[in-house]
C-alpha cells in the first residue's frame, strides 16, 4: 500500500470531511439522496414519543385534518392558477415531517407527486440548512424544478415551506402545479427535442424565493427572463405560495389543538401504519416472479424500438421490481426519465390501480426495491435530456400496471379492480405562440386528460375517462379554452371509431381532434407521443391491446376559408377527410406521433386521437348485444363486429343471429386450433438471436437482460452493439433533418450519374 | 384450495401441480413451467386486427402497426380454442414467461383455504366469482 492510500486516522478523516464539505465545487444531484426512494427510520424524538401511550382518535384528527387542509389548498391552486394545468387539476399538495418524509398529499392530483417531492425537501435539510448564506427560518420559501432533483419533470415547479414550532422545524409543506412554460427549447416546458440537458429550460435545484415572508424580487425577475411567460411565471408563484401558506396554518393550528408531541406521532404512525399495511397486502400475493415486456417505438425524433422490460418477484411481505435490460440513455433525445421520475411513475400504479385507498405517503414504498442499470433510459446520468421524461415514467407505470391484475387475481382480498392496462400515451397537443390577447404563450392542451381506460373484468373500459395519473383531472371546456388561445378544435371529443382495444370487455375509447389556428401572427403547435408502428398499450388475458395512432396534417389551404366558401366540403370527421381528401388542393399526410414545435399558418389543420385502454379477455366471449351497441354508437364499425368479434347481424336492424354467432364462433375456435401450433414448434421457428435487421433496436433481447442491444453512430455510421450497459458507449443520434438530406444527396448524385437532369 | 384461479381462464391445481384451462379444464402445463409451453400459438399479422383506418396506399402511419416491428402473438387452448393470452412482440422476440409461481409458497398460502372461496375482481362495485365451479367440474360443455 502506498503513502497515498494509507487511510486516515478517525480524526484526520473528520478533518478532511470538514474541507472537502466546505470546498465542494457543485452540489449537484445527490445519490445518498436521489437513489433513496424510502421513509427514513424513527428520529431521536419519533422514538421516544412513539414509545408512550398512543391516543389513535388524536392522530386520526390529525390525519383528517392535514388531509383536510391539503385539499383546500388543492381546490384554492385550481381555483387561482393560471397555467391551464392547474385549472384541470395537473398539481397537489404536501405535508412532511420535519425530516423530508413525504405524509400525506391532497385527495386530488397527481398521486405519482407523492414519490418524488421527498428528494428536494431531504436537499434543502442537508444542504441549506446549515449553509450560512441560506439558512432555513420561519416564513421561507423554496422553489424547485429540476427533475434531477426529485420531481416528476422539469416543467413542475413547486413551492416547498418550512414550518416551525417554538423556533423548530416541525414539518414541511408543499404546493406543486405543472406550470407548463419553463423556458425550454420549445414552448411548453415539455421538449420532445430537446438534444441536452441544457435544452429542458428552467433548472432550478431548491432555493430560497421567500426570505422570512418577504418575495426575492431580484430572483423572480430572473426567472421571468428566463420562460416565455412571464406574467405566469409570477401569478402561481403567488398562487403555491399562499396555497402553501394555507396548508401551514392548518398544520399550525392542528398542532396548537393538539400539541406538538401528538402531531409528530401522528406523522411518524401515518408513515408507519401505512408500511405495515402496504407489507400485508404484498404478502397476499402467490409468491413467484410475474414479467412483462413492453416497447416503445419512437424517441420523438424518430422511430426506433425501446425495450422496457419488468419483472416483480413478490417473496413474503417483500416486493422487488427490476428494469433492467431497459434500452439505454440517449444523451441527445428527449425520452429519458431520471430514476427519481421512474420510480414515480411506478407508484402511480401503485397509488391509483393496486392499492387505491392506502394514504398517499412516500412509506408505500419501503417494502419495495427497484433493481436498474445505471446509464439506462430509467436511470439516466445528470447529463441526459430530460424534456420528454414522461415517456419514461409513463412506461415505468405500464409496466407495472399490466402485472397488478397477474399478480393479484387470485387474491380473495383485493384493493382494485382487476382491470387492463390504461392508455399510457402523451396524445394531445403541445402549443406556442401569441395569442389573441398580444401575450406570447406555452403550453399544453387538456386532451391530454382524456385518455381511455382499461377494460375490467367484468365490464368495458371508459372512454376518454382520466389520465392514469389523476383520476380527478378534467379536459376542460373547449369554448373556454379558445377565449385564451387562438386556435380552435374543428372536431373535438369525437369518439374515433374503430379506434378500439377488443376483447371480452373492450377498453374505453380515445376521442378524435383537429386544431387550427386564427388570427394570430405566429403560432406553432408540438406532439409529444409514441405508439404510431408499435402499440403502447397491451391488453390483458387475452384481450388485444390498443390501436397504433397517426398524427395528420392538412396543410396548404386555409380550413377557415374553405369552411366559409365551401361548407360541403368539409367533414367532421378524421377518417373521411383523410380518406377522401375533400377539400381541393391540400397536402394530406400522417406521421409519426412525435413532432417538435412546427410553425401552423392560419388554417392550416393537425389532428390526432387519443388512445384507448387494453381489453379484457377473448373476443369470441363478448356479448353480441354489446357489439351491436357499439355499433349503434359509432363506436366500431360492422366490419370489427364481423371479423374481430365474429358476430352475425342484420346490418340494418342490428338484430343479432344468435345460432349464426354461435357458429360463426366455434368456426373460429376450430380455426385457431387448426392455425395455432405447439409451442415448442412456434419457437423452434419464430425465436432469433437478434433483433429484426434493418430496425434500430435498442434493449435485451429475450430473457437474457445483463446484454444490451443497440445502434451507436459514430463519424463512419451506425454500428450495432451488444454488450453490458457499463461498457455501452454514449448514444446520440444524428438529426433526422441531417439523414434525410444525405439520403436526398445520394439520390441526385445517383441520377447526375445516370445523366438525368438534376434540376428537375 | 386445490384449484386456484390465476387469470380469467388458468388456474393451477394445487394436487397435480398443473396450470389448467378454467373454460374446459384441459390439462395445460406443469404449474412449476411455464404455462405457454402447453398452447398452441400463432403469429398474426397485427394488421389483420388494427386494420388501416385509413388507405395504406396514401398514408404512412394507419392505425395499423408495422408488420416488420411488431406481431401479435395469440396463444390458445388446445382444448377448446379460447385465447388465453395476447403478446405483442417484435418479430423473433421469445414470448414471455409472464408468470413464474413458487407452488410450494401457493400451496402453504392457500392451505386451510377450502374449496369453495369467494374471489372478488374489484370493489367498484362487488363483483365475485366462487371458486366452487372448479371444484365440482365433471367435463366440458
Ligand atoms: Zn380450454
Amino acid at each position: 500500500m502506498t503513502q497515498a492510500q494509507m487511510p486516515y486516522s478517525a480524526e484526520e478523516q473528520i478533518k478532511v470531511d470538514e474541507f472537502l464539505a466546505g470546498a465542494t465545487l457543485f452540489l449537484g444531484p445527490d445519490p445518498e439522496i436521489m437513489r433513496n426512494h424510502k421513509s427514513a427510520p424513527r428520529t431521536p424524538l419519533e422514538e421516544e414519543l412513539l414509545s408512550q401511550p398512543i391516543d389513535s382518535d388524536a392522530l386520526d384528527k390529525v390525519r383528517k385534518r392535514i388531509v383536510a387542509g391539503l385539499d383546500e389548498a388543492y381546490e384554492m391552486m385550481e381555483q387561482t392558477g393560471a397555467a391551464p394545468g392547474a385549472k384541470w387539476g395537473d398539481l397537489t399538495s404536501a405535508v412532511y415531517s420535519a425530516g423530508g418524509d413525504l405524509v400525506h398529499i391532497s385527495s386530488g392530483g397527481v398521486l405519482a407527486f407523492a414519490s418524488v417531492l421527498h428528494y428536494p425537501v431531504r436537499f434543502i435539510n442537508k444542504y441549506w440548512a446549515s449553509e450560512p448564506s441560506v439558512g432555513i427560518h420561519d416564513g421561507d420559501a423554496f422553489i424547485h424544478n429540476d427533475a434531477r432533483y426529485g420531481n416528476i419533470h422539469c416543467t413542475d415547479q413547486s413551492i416547498i415551506m418550512p414550518v416551525f414550532h417554538e423556533g423548530e422545524i416541525i414539518a414541511w409543506v408543499a404546493t406543486v402545479v405543472h406550470e407548463g412554460e419553463n423556458g425550454a427549447k420549445e414552448p411548453g416546458g415539455m421538449p420532445s427535442s430537446s438534444e441536452s440537458a441544457f435544452d429542458d429550460g428552467l433548472r432550478m435545484p431548491p432555493f430560497k424565493i421567500f426570505e422570512r415572508g418577504v418575495l426575492r424580487r431580484d430572483l423572480l425577475t430572473f426567472l421571468q427572463n428566463s420562460v416565455r411567460e412571464p406574467k405566469l411565471q409570477y401569478q402561481d408563484l403567488k398562487v403555491k405560495y399562499y396555497a402553501a401558506l394555507r396548508i401551514k396554518e392548518r398544520v399550525l393550528a392542528v398542532i396548537d389543538e393538539v400539541g406538538r408531541d401528538t402531531f409528530v406521532v401522528s406523522l411518524r404512525k401515518s408513515l408507519e401504519d401505512v408500511e405495515a399495511e402496504a407489507r400485508r397486502r404484498v404478502s397476499l400475493v402467490p409468491d413467484g416472479t410475474y414479467r412483462v415486456n413492453l416497447w416503445s417505438d419512437s424517441t420523438l425524433r424518430e422511430n426506433l424500438l425501446l425495450k422496457y422490460p419488468c419483472a416483480i418477484t413478490i417473496k413474503g411481505e417483500e416486493m422487488t421490481i427490476d428494469w433492467r435490460g431497459a434500452a439505454p440513455q440517449f444523451l441527445n433525445r428527449a425520452f429519458n426519465s431520471t430514476l427519481g421520475t421512474s420510480k414515480c411513475g411506478m407508484n402511480q400504479g401503485i397509488l391509483a390501480f393496486l392499492w387505491p385507498d392506502l394514504p398517499r405517503g412516500i412509506s408505500v414504498m419501503n417494502s419495495i426495491e427497484i433493481l436498474t442499470d445505471p446509464g439506462s433510459c430509467l436511470d439516466p446520468t445528470d447529463d441526459a435530456p430530460l424534456g420528454q421524461s414522461l415517456q419514461g415514467a409513463f412506461k415505468a407505470f405500464a409496466m407495472t400496471q399490466a402485472l397488478w391484475s397477474k399478480l393479484t387475481f387470485s387474491c380473495e382480498e383485493k384493493f382494485g379492480a382487476i382491470i387492463a392496462p390504461w392508455f399510457n400515451q402523451i396524445n394531445t397537443f403541445l402549443f406556442g405562440g401569441i395569442t389573441q390577447h398580444q401575450e406570447f404563450v406555452g403550453n399544453v392542451c387538456a386532451d391530454l386528460n382524456g385518455m381511455g381506460g382499461g377494460a375490467r373484468a367484468y365490464s368495458d373500459g371508459e372512454h376518454s375517462m382520466a389520465p392514469f395519473f389523476a383520476a380527478m383531472a378534467d379536459i376542460g371546456e373547449q369554448e373556454i379554452i379558445e377565449e385564451d388561445v387562438p386556435f380552435m378544435q374543428l372536431i373535438s371529443k369525437k369518439i374515433k371509431r374503430d379506434n378500439q382495444a377488443f376483447g371480452k370487455y373492450r377498453g374505453g375509447m380515445g376521442y378524435e381532434m383537429a386544431l387550427a389556428a386564427k388570427g394570430t401572427p405566429f403560432w406553432g403547435f408540438a406532439t409529444v407521443s409514441s405508439g404510431s408502428k408499435f402499440p403502447p398499450t397491451p391488453g390483458l388475458f387475452g384481450g388485444y391491446g390498443c390501436p397504433t395512432l397517426p398524427l395528420a396534417k392538412i396543410k396548404g389551404v386555409n380550413v377557415f376559408d374553405e369552411m366559409k366558401n365551401t361548407p360541403e366540403n368539409w367533414q367532421f370527421d378524421f377518417e373521411t377527410l383523410l380518406n377522401e381528401q375533400p377539400i381541393p388542393g391540400a397536402r394530406y399526410s400522417t406521421h409519426h406521433m412525435g413532432m417538435a414545435l412546427e410553425l401552423a399558418n392560419e388554417g392550416d389543420i393537425f389532428m390526432m386521437c387519443q388512445g384507448s385502454g387494453g381489453g379484457y379477455g377473448d373476443v369470441l366471449e363478448r356479448d353480441p348485444a354489446e357489439v351491436m351497441a357499439d355499433i349503434e354508437a359509432g363506436y366500431i364499425s360492422g366490419e370489427t363486429a364481423r371479423e374481430i368479434y365474429f358476430c352475425v347481424f342484420d346490418p340494418e336492424t342490428l338484430a343479432v343471429n344468435e345460432t349464426a354467432t354461435t357458429q360463426a364462433r366455434d368456426a373460429e375456435r376450430r380455426a385457431r386450433l387448426e392455425r395455432g401450433r405447439p409451442y415448442p414448434d412456434f419457437i423452434q421457428d419464430w425465436v432469433t438471436e437478434a433483433p429484426p435487421e434493418g430496425i434500430p433496436y435498442y434493449g435485451s433481447w429475450g430473457d437474457d437482460n445483463s446484454m444490451i442491444h443497440a445502434v451507436a453512430w459514430g463519424a463512419a455510421g451506425p454500428i450495432k452493439l451488444v454488450a453490458p450497459m457499463a461498457q455501452m458507449p454514449p448514444i446520440m443520434l444524428p438529426d433526422p433533418k441531417d439523414l434525410a438530406i444525405l439520403g436526398l444527396q445520394a439520390e441526385i448524385a445517383a441520377l447526375r450519374a445516370t445523366g438525368a437532369p438534376s434540376d428537375a | 384450495m386445490r384449484y386456484v384461479p390465476m387469470t380469467e381462464y388458468l388456474q393451477i391445481d394445487l394436487n397435480d401441480e398443473r396450470w389448467q384451462c378454467r373454460r374446459c379444464h384441459h390439462d395445460i402445463a406443469s404449474a412449476r413451467e411455464n404455462y405457454k409451453t402447453g398452447l398452441l400459438v400463432y403469429d398474426r399479422d397485427p394488421r389483420e386486427i388494427h386494420r388501416p383506418l385509413i388507405d395504406p396506399e396514401k398514408y404512412e402511419f394507419t392505425f395499423s402497426p408495422d408488420p416488420l416491428w411488431c406481431r401479435i402473438v395469440e396463444f390458445y387452448c388446445p382444448g377448446c380454442g379460447t385465447m388465453i393470452e395476447v403478446e405483442y412482440l417484435p418479430p423473433g422476440h421469445p414470448p414471455t414467461y409472464d408468470m413464474e409461481i413458487d407452488i410450494d409458497a401457493l400451496r402453504a398460502q392457500k392451505a386451510g383455504h377450502g374449496d369453495d372461496v369467494v374471489i372478488p375482481l374489484g370493489r367498484d362495485i362487488p363483483v365475485n366469482f366462487s371458486t366452487k365451479s372448479s371444484s365440482q367440474w365433471e367435463g366440458g360443455k
